[in-house]
Parts: C-alpha cells; sequence; structure tokens
C-alpha cells in the first residue's frame, strides 16, 4: 500500500502524486474514500477514474493505493440480494445512497451450515469441490479450491456451521474460506469449452419456436424505447429454465428494478416451488447512480454468473442495457482525453464488446462439470437507429439477434420480436438436439412457418394496394395463415396469467394449430369452397387458446385445433 | 446559499470563452459554487469545471463578457449548491435560483439541502401506484398518472403543451392524501409565463403550489438549476412531510439546449445533434428523482413537458427522455389543427405503469378493460381511414363505417374539453363507454360481460346494435 494525493479533479477523473500504484489498481480518496481505479500513469502522476459523484474532491485530498484491482467478494449469500455495479449490498442499505458509502457485498457474521464433500488427505486442484452450504432452499453454494491454490487436503472443517471468512479446508498451507475475491475484469478460468446445442427454454414462444438460443449462447436485444426489451428480458429472467439468474440493470430505472424485486418475490418457481427471488442475483446500477460504476456493473454480474457456473450450474447473466454501459465508456474516455472513434465512442469499443460476450458459453467447469453462462443483452439504440457503433458491432459477436419492431410495439403486438430482422445461429445445432431427441419435426416446422410469415407479409403489402379481394383465394389462404402465425402463436401477453409463461408442449401445440388450420383451409380452398366462406367461420377459438389455455396445457390447445379443423373440413 | 464563510480571491488569471482561472485558492473543490463579484457591484455565477494544484477553472454561467484580469473577485461556497426546504415554499414564487419573484421575503427553510440530490437505493424503492388525476379526460382515462411515475408529454412548437401542463397542475388531486403541485418553468417566453400564473391561481386556495419561473431571458445556469430545486424542494414535501408532490417542468427542451451551449462552451465532445454524450445521465439526474420509499407515505411524480423540433420523436431530447419515462403523452399537430384540445394522440401514447394506477378501487373497475378496448378501437378506425382513402368511403362496409363515426365521437365526445374542465374520473369513464357504444355490444370484445351490463349505455341488450 501506499499513499499519495490529489492533483487534479475534473468530473470522475483525477491526477494523483506521490502514488506509486499499479494499472487497474484500485484506490481510495479522501476521507470518504471513494473508490477509484488508476487508468494511465505518466511520469509524476496517476490518472484515477471514480466510482462516484466527486463534488468537493480537493487538491490536497489524501488517496491510498488498496494494492489490488477493481474486485468482487464472491460467496454464500449474493442469492436473492441487490448489489450496486461494485457489487456493494443495497439490500438493507439506506434509502439515500451516500458517496463512497461501506456497504459490505456479503454478511460476514451469518453462520452457513457447513456439509464437506470430499475426505482429507488426499491431492485437489482448483475447482474441486469440497463441501456445500444451502445458499437458499433453491440453490447449494458449492465451496471449492480456489484458483492457484492446489495440493494436499491436510483439513477439511467437520459439518457444522461457519462463517464466510472462517476456514473451512486447508490446502497446501493455505486456508480455504467460502468467500473468495475475484478481479471482476477477468474472465474466471475453465478447463475447456464446449460446444453448445442444447436450447435454453425461455418459455416465450417467438423465441423458442423461432429464434431459440442454446445454453452458453448470447442474444442481443436491440430496440427503440417502449419496444418491450426490458418487459423481455424480465420474463426470460422469471420463467427460463436455468438454475441461476443475474440481471444486471445497467443504467436503467429504478421503480424496473423495484418491480422486478417485487416480482421475483412474490413469483413461485414451477421447479422448486420456492420464490424466484432464491435463484436470482439482481444488480442495480440505476441511470442515477455513478456512471463508473454502471461501466463495471457488465462484469462484475458476468463475474458472478462465472461463479455459480463454475458451481456446475446452469446460468443466465441478462444486462438491461449494454448501451449505457457503453455510454459510460464513452462518458469515461472524453473526460481523459482519449481520441475519440465512431460517435464519439472510444476506439476500444469493439474489442470490449468481444471480450465482453466471450464471456458466455457452455464448459467444463475446473471442478468437471458440464455448465454454462448465457448471456441476453438490450441494445437501446439512439433514434432507434441499427447503425450506430453499439448496435453494429454488438451484432458481430452474439450468436442471435431478437430485433424488436416499433411497429409492431405500437400496433401492441407483444412480444414485438420481429420475424424479419430476428436470427439465430443456433437454430441448426438446437434442431439437432430436437432430431437426438426424437422430434425430427422441429425444424421442418420452424423453416414452413417462417416461410408463411414471410409470405404473408409479401401478400399484404401487395393487398394494401390492390385490395385483399383481387388476390386469389391460395394466397388469402396464406395470409390468413401469417395471421393466425402472429396472433395465435407469436403474441404472448406478460400480463396473461395463462400465458405470460409458456411450456414447451403448449408451444408446440399453438404452433401445429396454426399449421392444422392452414392445411385445412388450404384443403377446402384447394376442393373449390370460396374463401368467403372461410371469413364467415368463427375462428376466435384459435386465438383465444393462448389465453384461455393454462401453461402446460397442451391438449385445451389441442381440443380447439381438432374442433375448428372439423369445422373447416365442414366446408368441403 | 452556502454553508461556510466565503473567502474572496482577488483578480484572476486568465479569461477564455466562459471560463476563468483564479489562481493561489486552497481548499476549493470540484463542483463546488462560486461568485463572481465585479467592482461594478454586478455578481455573476459560476461553478468550478476543474482544479488542479492552486489553479481554479471557474464556468461563469452569465459570460465572461466585459470582465478584466483585474477588478474581479470570486468567492468559493464551500460545495455544491445548496437551498432551504420546508412548507414555507408552499404558495411562493420563485426564480431559478429560488431567489423570490412575488415580492415576499426570501424563504428560510428547516434546512439545507444540495440540489443534486441522491441517489435513491434501488432496494428501497416502492412500486409506484394510485393515481393522480388530473381532470383531463384523455389522460386519467387513457394514460393514467401514477403516484411515483415519470410520464412526459411530448409536443411540437406551436401547441398548446404549455396549457395543457399549466391545466394538470391546476387541477391535479389525490383523493384526500396531503398533496402538493411545484411548477418549474424553464425558457418559457414571458407572455407564456404569466399565462401559467393565471391558469394556476386555481391553486390558490389550497395554497399546496410552488412556482420556479425561469423566462427565456433570465440566466442560462437557472436553467439548469430550476429543476433540480423544484425536485429538491419536492422530495423534501414528499419524503419528509409525507405529501403526494406533482412536479411538472417546462419546457425539458430549453433546459437540454442550455446543456447543450453550456457543453459546448467548455469544449467537450459533442455527441448526436450537438448534446453531449452526457446527457442521459443528465436527464436521468432529473427524471430519476420520482418514485416512491418504501416505508414511506409520500411519493414524487413528474410530468416533464417538451417540444419535439420538427416533429422528430428521435431527435435526442424526446428519445433519451423516451427511454428514462414510463410512456409518453404524445400531442399531435393534426388534431390540433382540426381544433381539438387537447390534441392527444392515442395511437402514440402510453402510461407504462397504468395498471399499477387504475382499475379496481383505484379508480373503477372497468377501467383497464375500457381502456384497452378504446385504444384497440382507434387503432382498427385508423386501418379503416387508411383503407377509406383508398377505396373511398363509400365502399365500406356499413360495420367499417360505424369505425368512422366512433373516431368522430372519440375526438368529440372524449378528448375535447376544455383548458379550464376538470371531469371526475366517473364522468371520463362514462364518456368513453358513450364512444364505445358507437359500436354494437357483441364487437367489444376486450370488455367482461360484467362490465358491458353495467356500463354499455341504453336499455338494450348486449346483443342489439348500437344505443340511440
Ligand atoms: N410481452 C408484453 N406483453 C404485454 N405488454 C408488453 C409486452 N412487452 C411490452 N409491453 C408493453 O410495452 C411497454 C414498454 O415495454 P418495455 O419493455 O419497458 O420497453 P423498453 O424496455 O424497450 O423501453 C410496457 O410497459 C408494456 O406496457
Ligand atoms: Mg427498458
Amino acid at each position: 500500500m501506499s499513499a499519495g494525493s490529489v492533483h487534479r479533479v475534473s468530473g470522475p477523473v483525477l491526477e494523483v502524486e506521490g502514488l506509486e500504484p499499479g494499472m487497474l489498481e484500485l484506490v481510495e480518496i479522501g476521507e470518504a474514500r471513494l473508490p477509484g481505479e488508476v487508468i494511465s500513469l505518466a511520469g509524476q502522476y496517476a490518472t484515477v477514474q471514480v466510482y462516484a459523484y466527486t463534488g468537493g474532491v480537493r487538491p490536497g485530498d489524501a488517496v491510498v493505493a488498496t494494492g489490488h484491482p477493481l474486485r468482487a467478494t464472491l460467496g454464500p449469500g449474493l442469492l436473492g440480494g441487490v448489489f450496486d455495479g461494485m457489487l456493494r449490498r443495497l439490500s438493507g442499505a439506506p434509502a439515500l445512497l451516500a458517496d463512497g458509502a461501506r456497504l459490505p457485498t456479503l454478511d460476514e457474521r451469518r453462520e452457513w451450515s457447513f456439509t464437506p464433500t470430499v475426505e482429507p488427505g488426499g491431492r485437489v486442484e482448483p475447482g474441486a469441490v469440497l463441501g456445500e452450504v444451502p445458499e437458499t432452499e433453491a440453490i447449494a453454494f458449492r465451496a471449492r479450491v480456489p484458483h492457484g491454490v492446489s495440493g494436499t487436503l491436510e483439513w477439511i472443517a467437520p459439518a457444522g456451521s461457519v462463517t464466510i471468512e472462517e476456514p473451512i479446508a486447508r490446502v497446501a498451507g493455505v486456508d480455504v474460506t467460502l468467500a473468495e475475491r475475484w478481479p471482476v475484469r477477468r474472465p474466471r478460468p475453465v478447463a475447456e469449452r464446449l460446444r453448445a446445442d442444447a436450447p435454453l427454454s425461455t418459455g416465450q414462444r417467438a423465441l423458442d419456436l423461432f429464434f431459440p438460443i442454446a445454453r452458453g449462447g448470447s442474444a442481443a436485444v436491440p430496440g427503440g424505447f417502449g419496444t418491450g426489451k426490458t418487459v423481455l428480458l424480465q420474463q426470460i429472467a422469471k420463467w427460463c429454465d436455468a438454475d441461476v439468474i443475474v440481471y444486471v440493470g445497467c443504467g436503467e430505472r429504478g421503480n424496473e428494478m423495484a418491480d422486478v424485486l417485487e416480482e421475483m418475490s412474490r413469483l413461485e418457481d414451477p421447479r422448486t416451488g420456492r420464490p424466484l427471488l432464491d435463484r436470482t442475483v439482481l444488480v442495480a446500477n440505476t441511470s442515477n447512480m455513478p456512471v463508473l460504476a454502471r461501466e463495471a456493473s457488465i462484469y462484475t454480474g458476468v463475474t458472478v454468473a462465472e461463479l455459480y457456473r463454475d458451481m456446475g450450474y446452469e446460468t443466465v447473466l441478462i444486462a438491461d442495457s449494454t448501451s449505457r454501459w457503453a455510454e459510460a465508456l464513452r462518458e469515461v474516455s472524453s473526460r481523459t482525453g482519449e481520441l475519440p472513434a465512431e460517435e464519439g465512442y472510444p476506439a476500444g469499443l469493439a474489442t470490449a464488446l468481444a471480450a465482453f460476450y466471450e464471456r458466455a458459453g457452455r464448459v467444463r467447469t475446473l471442478g468437471g462439470d458440464d455448465a454454462s453462462v448465457t448471456i441476453l443483452a438490450a441494445v437501446s439504440p439512439p433514434g432507434g437507429d441499427m447503425t450506430e457503433p453499439v448496435s453494429a458491432h454488438t451484432r458481430r459477436f452474439v450468436r442471435c439477434v431478437w430485433s424488436l419492431d416499433p411497429d409492431l410495439a405500437y400496433a401492441r403486438h407483444y412480444p414485438a420480436v420481429s420475424w424479419r430482422d430476428s436470427s439465430t445461429r443456433d437454430a441448426e445445432r438446437v434442431g439437432e438436439w430436437h432430431v437426438a431427441r426424437h422430434e425430427p419435426g422441429w425444424a421442418a416446422r420452424r423453416g414452413r412457418a417462417l416461410r408463411l410469415l414471410a409470405d404473408a407479409d409479401r401478400l399484404e403489402s401487395i393487398a394494401q394496394l390492390v385490395g385483399a379481394t383481387s388476390l386469389p383465394d391460395r394466397e388469402r389462404v396464406t395470409m390468413l395463415a401469417g395471421r393466425l402465425l402472429r396472433e395465435a402463436v407469436l403474441q404472448q401477453s406478460s400480463l396473461s396469467a395463462n400465458d405470460a409463461y409458456c411450456s414447451a408442449a403448449k408451444q408446440e401445440a399453438l404452433l401445429e394449430l396454426a399449421l392444422d388450420l392452414h392445411d385445412a383451409c388450404a384443403g377446402v380452398v384447394e376442393r373449390g369452397v370460396p374463401i368467403a366462406r372461410i371469413d364467415e367461420l368463427d375462428l376466435s377459438p384459435a386465438t383465444r387458446a393462448r389465453d384461455v389455455a393454462g401453461p402446460d396445457d397442451a391438449a385445451a390447445v389441442q381440443a380447439v385445433a381438432e374442433q375448428l379443423r372439423g369445422e373447416i373440413w365442414g366446408l368441403a | 446559499m452556502s454553508v461556510r464563510a466565503p473567502v474572496e480571491y482577488a483578480g484572476l488569471t486568465s479569461i477564455k470563452g466562459p471560463l476563468v482561472c483564479v489562481e493561489g485558492v486552497g481548499g476549493v473543490g470540484w463542483d463546488e459554487v462560486a461568485e463572481i463579484r465585479l467592482d461594478s457591484g454586478d455578481v455573476r455565477h459560476g461553478v468550478v469545471l476543474e482544479v488542479a494544484g492552486d489553479l481554479a477553472v471557474v464556468q461563469v454561467f452569465e459570460g465572461t463578457r466585459g470582465l478584466g484580469l483585474e477588478g474581479a473577485r470570486v468567492a468559493f461556497g464551500g460545495g455544491p449548491m445548496r437551498i432551504p426546504v420546508g412548507e414555507a415554499w408552499l404558495g411562493r414564487v420563485c426564480s431559478g435560483r429560488g431567489e423570490p419573484l412575488d415580492g415576499g421575503p426570501p424563504v428560510l427553510g428547516t434546512e439545507l439541502r444540495e440540489i443534486g440530490g441522491r441517489p435513491v437505493n434501488p432496494a428501497a424503492r416502492a412500486t409506484p401506484r394510485d393515481p393522480i388525476l388530473t381532470g383531463v379526460s384523455a389522460i386519467d382515462g387513457l394514460a393514467t398518472l401514477v403516484r411515483g411515475q415519470k410520464l412526459p408529454i411530448f409536443s411540437v412548437g406551436g401547441l398548446p403543451h404549455l396549457e395543457l401542463a399549466a391545466q394538470v397542475a391546476a387541477q391535479a388531486t389525490v383523493r384526500d392524501e396531503p398533496f402538493a403541485v411545484v411548477f418549474a418553468a424553464m425558457g418559457v417566453t414571458n407572455a407564456d409565463a404569466s399565462m401559467m400564473r393565471d391558469r394556476l391561481e386555481l391553486r390558490e386556495p389550497s395554497d399546496d403550489l410552488v412556482l420556479v419561473l425561469n423566462t427565456a431571458d433570465d440566466p442560462l445556469v437557472e436553467r439548469i438549476t430550476a429543476p433540480r430545486l423544484a425536485l429538491t424542494v419536492a422530495e423534501h414535501l414528499a419524503f419528509d412531510l409525507d405529501r403526494h408532490v406533482l412536479v411538472v417542468m417546462a419546457d425539458m427542451t430549453s433546459y437540454c439546449e442550455a446543456v447543450r451551449e453550456i457543453s459546448s462552451s467548455r469544449g467537450e465532445i459533442p455527441s448526436r445533434r450537438g448534446y453531449p454524450g452526457y446527457l442521459y445521465s443528465d436527464l436521468a439526474s432529473i427524471y430519476e428523482r420520482a418514485g416512491r420509499i418504501q416505508g414511506l407515505a409520500g411519493s414524487v411524480t413528474q410530468v416533464p413537458v417538451l417540444t419535439m423540433p420538427g416533429e422528430d420523436i428521435t431527435h435526442p431530447v424526446p428519445d433519451l427522455t423516451g427511454y428514462i419515462t414510463e410512456g409518453q403523452i404524445v400531442l399531435a399537430h393534426d388534431l390540433h389543427v382540426r381544433g381539438v384540445y387537447p390534441p392527444f394522440d392515442p395511437l402514440r401514447s402510453l402510461s407504462r405503469l397504468m395498471r399499477l394506477g387504475a382499475g379496481g378501487s383505484r379508480t373503477r373497475p372497468d377501467h383497464l378493460e375500457l381502456a384497452a378496448q378504446l385504444y384497440a378501437l382507434v387503432a382498427q378506425a385508423r386501418r379503416v381511414a387508411d383503407l377509406a382513402e383508398v377505396v373511398g368511403a363509400d365502399a365500406l362496409s356499413e360495420s367499417e363505417a360505424r369505425y368512422l363515426t366512433l373516431v368522430d365521437a372519440f375526438e368529440a365526445d372524449f378528448v375535447e374539453q376544455g383548458v379550464d374542465e376538470a371531469r371526475t374520473i366517473e364522468e371520463t369513464l362514462d364518456r368513453g363507454w358513450g364512444v364505445a357504444a358507437t359500436l354494437p355490444a357483441r364487437e367489444l370484445t376486450m370488455v367482461s360481460e360484467a362490465a358491458l351490463r353495467e356500463h354499455y349505455p341504453g336499455e338494450r341488450g348486449r346483443d342489439e346494435g348500437p344505443a340511440g
């Protein structure tokens, strides 16, 4: 540790003298001990960016180097909690946040009930599981040999109570505790990267049926304001079939975080019967909180996701919104006089985005488990302009783009996932996965539905010009099928009690319903039945089925299909 | 407005644009307020942009015109700008710096607070709920304002958004709970300022109004401080004194232009349309001050008003605002041209938190279904109108033609109202049913049978034609 003093203050950027820190070392400034990070060194001065409002910081204020980079304390007690971008605990903190307040991440006095899972005496390597504590009723926290430690397991604590800082084991002379510290900007190591092919089930039809993502994949959700990015990501956070969710509110609204917190405490995880909050870590660095902590929040969040991945869990990191993170980068680089590249963003933007999305993946952990981190991130393009740097670069590095269409949102077609502009590079692998599960028709059905949607769009625009009645009946059947796919399958209201979440079985049933009715209509039209007769039928049970049938009730949907199919064929 | 006896430094080291350098200072911190006192008696205001060693760079908000290196003394305020807070503000009119404009004595408060505020801990927030009723049908009925929400009005130059803002501020109520309105006007013309003062007189009897006025000819810096001052007063009334406080801020576009002007005079790298890259964070530091806090009775609700240059919703001011606020009320030029007041555009307007503030006992049980139905009907009517443009109104079927009647009824009987007409929520919803009844009950598929039985006008059963 060394001590120096402030020489120059300009917003969140300081020049400090009399200090010999390393690059990216964490320092503390003034009596309030505001945290800062060394971002450049030149001669006698170190440039420091500060993770707090610097009003009142003056030349001469003391600066203390901590000897380590920005790091997070990782241990049991993260699940169910709310933290800021530096992983300082906000749950239980005062209602108004003070700068530089000491808010420890974890409760150091809390007693955890530890159960060892190995015997002492053998040789252990980093990542090897030593024992576990029930962090929540849904998730066990698995204590592992930390990175950089290996050798003989000399001692292991017996079953009983431990705090996070008490030793639970000794490996080659090193005490191991439940808590560990990790520099958040560095990915946690893995044994090897594996191919991602099993789909993450999100419970959202527009995604699972049409633009699926593999566990360990990455997806961006670009869309202007009000198109539904936050609602979509929150739905996934609630209902996807991962073990652990890390939800990062990065530079967005405080009320939304309060809403997520309330909902997650209220809603029950159908798989464990426990509140969803038991499997969730919330990182909340809202738009009015210090902008540098916002920049860090993305890294903090993905580090926490990697922590649970390393325990063998399937984890999902949700970041809303990465554009706010990029803007934080821009704010800092402009203060340090860095030469700006596109739209004022630093030249390193693309590299930083690429490095972030690389932290997604399915892996073999050091402990030998097969586990994953999936990254889902909102992108908020200024003015809805998809060519701006953050949107454009993000597309290069993610596997799925779930593009939200403002016209669909205006028409209150939710989720406004565009079937034209969205894409997934995981579809083929997910298709193979379905084949292996004896569902060979999956990919063909998806392809047919996407083609129908595109054909219907094309016909729709012709009908706008010439009137629908001048189109041949066969084409009007295609338009009808497009409408069914949009209204009966793609639309899914987050407010619907029955349909906010949709099981795989009900998803398939709804898609088959739409395709079956298309077959039936095409069939009777082919036999000479005029389309006007079909138009007279009341097909509204098809569009109501998603709301009427419970989330797992494929049978109810199939019954509707049966009935309507009968009515249509009855025309012939 | 300062915390310690200010030390004065005589003479400036250099002047460049709006920036002055003062040498030999000690103990001056970043973002501290400063006063530049000229021998002529003139006083200017500034803020510390940068300090290095014993050199402070101060930005002078009123500009440096007429300033010399000699003949000026600089006093530093010892910290960011603070104002007194307390109930003494109620009934007062002041400038963007908090100086009285009503001929009364300076406002003395119970304590001093920094106008920048402190971020609310997201984990300590309570989600917004319950409405603030404005007496304006379009808002109460279709884009309900919820306590703790920030719901802006997006408008265009020449439309009556200031009238609407004044009407909302004058008429707003929260049932039987303690309430207050803080109105901050930024960069408005003197004519508009006096129009608003007249309208707001309606509130005088309840003595719960604070008016912060910054006209177009007032100092730029006060355009920056006005909303923050308003919010600091409001937060104290809400979270220390348990009131529900509505803060109306007009025109945020003038505010943003002031931010841009100051940024460019600092030589900062501009982002979109010359606005600084931190405009999002800057606006968030204002808008995010809306909300409720767990365990406290009061709330801060915001209605920012802004004009979209060139009616362009992708312009940085509406765009960044929309990214932070919880919905928007959009005023449309074509409705104004047709003489509809307020010129409320139902398709582009949305209160994202409406479900938390309307329906049930909060307003009336049928409210949310009726609103969803009206939105759907108006959207359908828009499509029919487009179709009529192509094929001609005569070619429409009877059921299609009814939609054209529906739009007329919607605009004339529901949206249209007087600038000083306050409607109860019952009247608003009943008028909504009147509009819906342009169509036969069986076509109203988004409302429940029970709601139809109770509210669909006329004696006839639900499978009959339109009432009347
Ligand atoms: N799946 C959905 N179901 C119902 N309403 C939705 C859905 N998605 C979005 N909405 C509506 O759109 C509004 C804006 O969505 P939000 O996710 O906050 O947008 P964004 O984050 O893109 O700005 C929500 O408040 C809600 O009214
Ligand atoms: Mg959002």
